[in-house]
């Protein structure tokens, strides 16, 4: 029992990925040797252990409210693969009458 | 006077240098460009060489030494020295001043091409620098060029960089390590005197061990990553790697300090690091040295071994006290690893889409089918293996058992951790389990690849410190020698450090290079 072709495809899909079925047959192979291998954890006793979610805990990191200078619009588009004008060109997002 | 090899002095004399005016900046400078010129063909270390932009970073620097050379101080470069911390010499003169340094390129430099080792960041010029290139800058540092490393730093031989792979300067048929492997590759082959790598595995330390160089992860949160490219935020550190010892203390005291753009950094007070290098073999009398007996265990090459064990013995001969711990979570290190910082990655990599900057897929139907084959066509297959991975790790679920069972485990470790270096000041470990590995010999296996890590990790999931440095050559290949201290503990490394170089001195030599 472990990760089909079919998983592996339904987790590419959620990660915006797109595999062959060659490749998808060679990642489902690494994706269980990787799983098999971290299982190891689950035999671990930590009933009462927290999770460490990070080296320190910093809570509530505030700086002064005060405006200051970001980038301007040219220099947030400068690396744009596609422009209008100010804004980010894509392609059509919802369907409808073609542009003009 | 004409110097060919950055290596053949160290910051602090080539600072005397050029104060003195026995060379200027600009000659330096000129001197790692030619070296770069003449060997990267070979190298590799380079994705981007600022050749314009490190020639008129070299001619203010003349400028800056010129001004404290006749006693007048340069306000605008002494206040800016003052500003990054610890940056300026007892002359007035930043430390750093015309100093060739190298940036790995997940590092932004305002201007310059950054492209983390992807296709998918092609073309990327970031409209600001990271506060660690600012630093660096403001202490005078004159940045050459953007140095190779795997994909999103995603890897432990620089063969995963999408650009082409590095080579060990040791030996051209061999990896350098990595992922920060160009910017170590380029400090061992003498085309510039320092670099700068990112640690989330080990990434700094691993390939300074292949290399002969000294690297640093510091402490989490000592070095600002406002402006560094995200992989895993709860293990990433910016670290410093240089020719020798007080070379990589001198770095870290210009790039460590609070950040207010970083609110993951430190408030700590930054020591003098350099200070702690002064004491050579002399700095570990004293000083109680932890052999964890599980990073000594089956899977350890026995030439590194044995270089390893030379150097605890010799350690104790200058008066270090050696003792025995255990770590008896430490096995379960790299699952931890591979479950938090795949699932910190593709949380890090969502980012990517094609939209705002980077490389966009031609040709797809709507934008949902444009970001998938952006994507798709972008990440090369490490890093997509990881992002699958990190996705599987995080989804509704399987969240409970993995990712929340890695984070439990993680403060397991951190307890056996804490209890180690509550009996003794540091503990010591080989820094990778073998001397460099032949190109090709890993790609294809990414579980005996991620072994390459298996002394490495530990210090990232906790957050501790911890350095390579050479201890001696085995079939003619550098070893590494592993020191972790307690955190924002550094001086102590360094202090451990510097014994450790100065015991060892006798047995490394340096790369000789060859033009292919």
């Amino acid at each position: 029992m472990g990760y089909t072709i079919e998983d592996a495809a339904a987790l590419a899909e959620r990660a915006k990925l797109r595999f062959s079925h060659d490749q998808l047959v060679k990642l489902t192979k690494d994706l269980n040797d990787i799983i098999r291998y971290v299982d190891q954890l689950a035999v671990l006793d930590t009933e009462g252990v927290p999770p460490m979610t990070h080296p320190h805990s910093f809570i509530n990191v505030w700086r002064d409210d005060e405006p200051r200078e970001g980038l301007t619009v040219e220099q947030a588009l400068a690396n744009a693969p596609d422009r209008q004008g100010q804004f980010f060109r894509v392609p059509r997002i919802v369907a409808g009458e073609a542009e003009e | 006077m004409a110097i060919t090899d950055l290596r053949e002095h160290n910051i602090s004399e080539l600072h005397a240098m050029l104060l003195r005016g026995d060379m200027s900046a600009r000659e330096l400078v000129g001197a790692s460009l030619e070296r770069i010129r003449r060997y990267d063909g070979t190298v590799g270390a380079f994705i981007t060489v600022d050749d314009a932009g490190a020639i008129a970073a070299a001619e203010r620097a003349d400028e800056a030494i010129a001004a404290a050379r006749s006693g007048a101080t340069s306000g605008a470069a002494a206040g800016a020295a003052a500003s990054a911390g610890g940056g300026a010499g007892a002359d007035g003169l930043p430390i750093l001043t015309g100093i060739p340094v190298a940036l790995k390129d997940n590092i932004c430099t305002e201007g310059i091409a950054t492209t983390a080792g992807s296709k998918i960041l092609t073309g990327f010029v970031p409209p600001y620098s990271a506060t660690v290139a600012e630093r660096l800058t403001a202490a005078g540092a004159v940045i050459v060029g953007k140095a190779n490393m795997d994909e999103f730093a995603m890897g432990s031989t620089t063969e995963s960089s999408a650009f082409h792979p590095t080579r060990n300067p040791y030996d051209t048929q061999r990896v350098p390590g990595g992922s920060s492997g160009g910017s170590v590759a380029a400090v061992a082959a003498g085309m510039v005197c320092a670099a700068v790598g990112t640690d989330t595995g080990g990434s700094v330390r691993q390939p300074s061990a292949f290399c002969g160089t000294v690297g640093l992860k510091p402490t989490y949160a000592r070095v600002s990553r406002y402006g560094v490219v995200g992989f895993g935020s709860s293990l990433d550190c910016v670290g410093p790697i240089a020719g020798n010892v007080r070379d990589c203390a001198t770095m870290l005291g210009v790039m460590a300090g609070h950040d207010p753009k970083d609110s993951t950094s430190s408030p700590e007070a930054v020591p003098d690091y350099v200070a702690a290098v002064e004491r050579g073999a002399d700095g570990v009398r004293g000083v109680k040295i932890g052999v964890p007996r599980e990073f000594f265990a089956d899977g350890l090459d026995g030439g590194v071994r044995a270089a390893i064990e030379r150097t605890i013995a010799r350690l104790e001969e200058a008066g270090a006290e050696i003792v025995e711990v255990s770590i008896p979570n430490v096995e379960h290190s790299l699952a931890v690893y591979y479950l938090v910082a795949t699932a910190e990655a593709s949380s890090n990599l969502a980012r990517y889409d094609g939209v705002r900057y980077g490389f966009r897929a031609v040709g797809a139907g709507d934008v949902g089918s444009a970001i998938a084959a952006s994507r798709t066509e972008g990440f090369g297959p490490e890093v997509q293996r990881r992002i699958l991975l990190g996705s599987h790790a995080l989804s509704a679920g399987n969240y409970t058992a993995y990712f929340d069972k890695a984070m439990r485990v993680r403060t397991l470790i951190r307890r056996d951790i804490e209890a180690v270096l509550a009996e003794c000041d540091c503990f010591v470990s080989p820094t990778a389990p073998t001397t460099a590995l032949r190109i090709g010999e890993l790609v294809e296996d990414p579980l005996t690849m991620y072994l390459q890590d298996i002394y490495t990790i530990v210090a990232n999931l906790v957050g501790v410190p911890a350095l390579s440095v050479p201890c001696g050559l085995h079939g003619g290949l550098p070893v590494g020698f592993q020191v972790f201290g307690p955190m924002f503990g550094e001086t102590m490394l360094f202090r451990v450090a510097a014994a450790v170089e100065q015991a060892s001195a006798g047995e490394m030599r340096r790369p000789e290079l060859e033009v292919m």
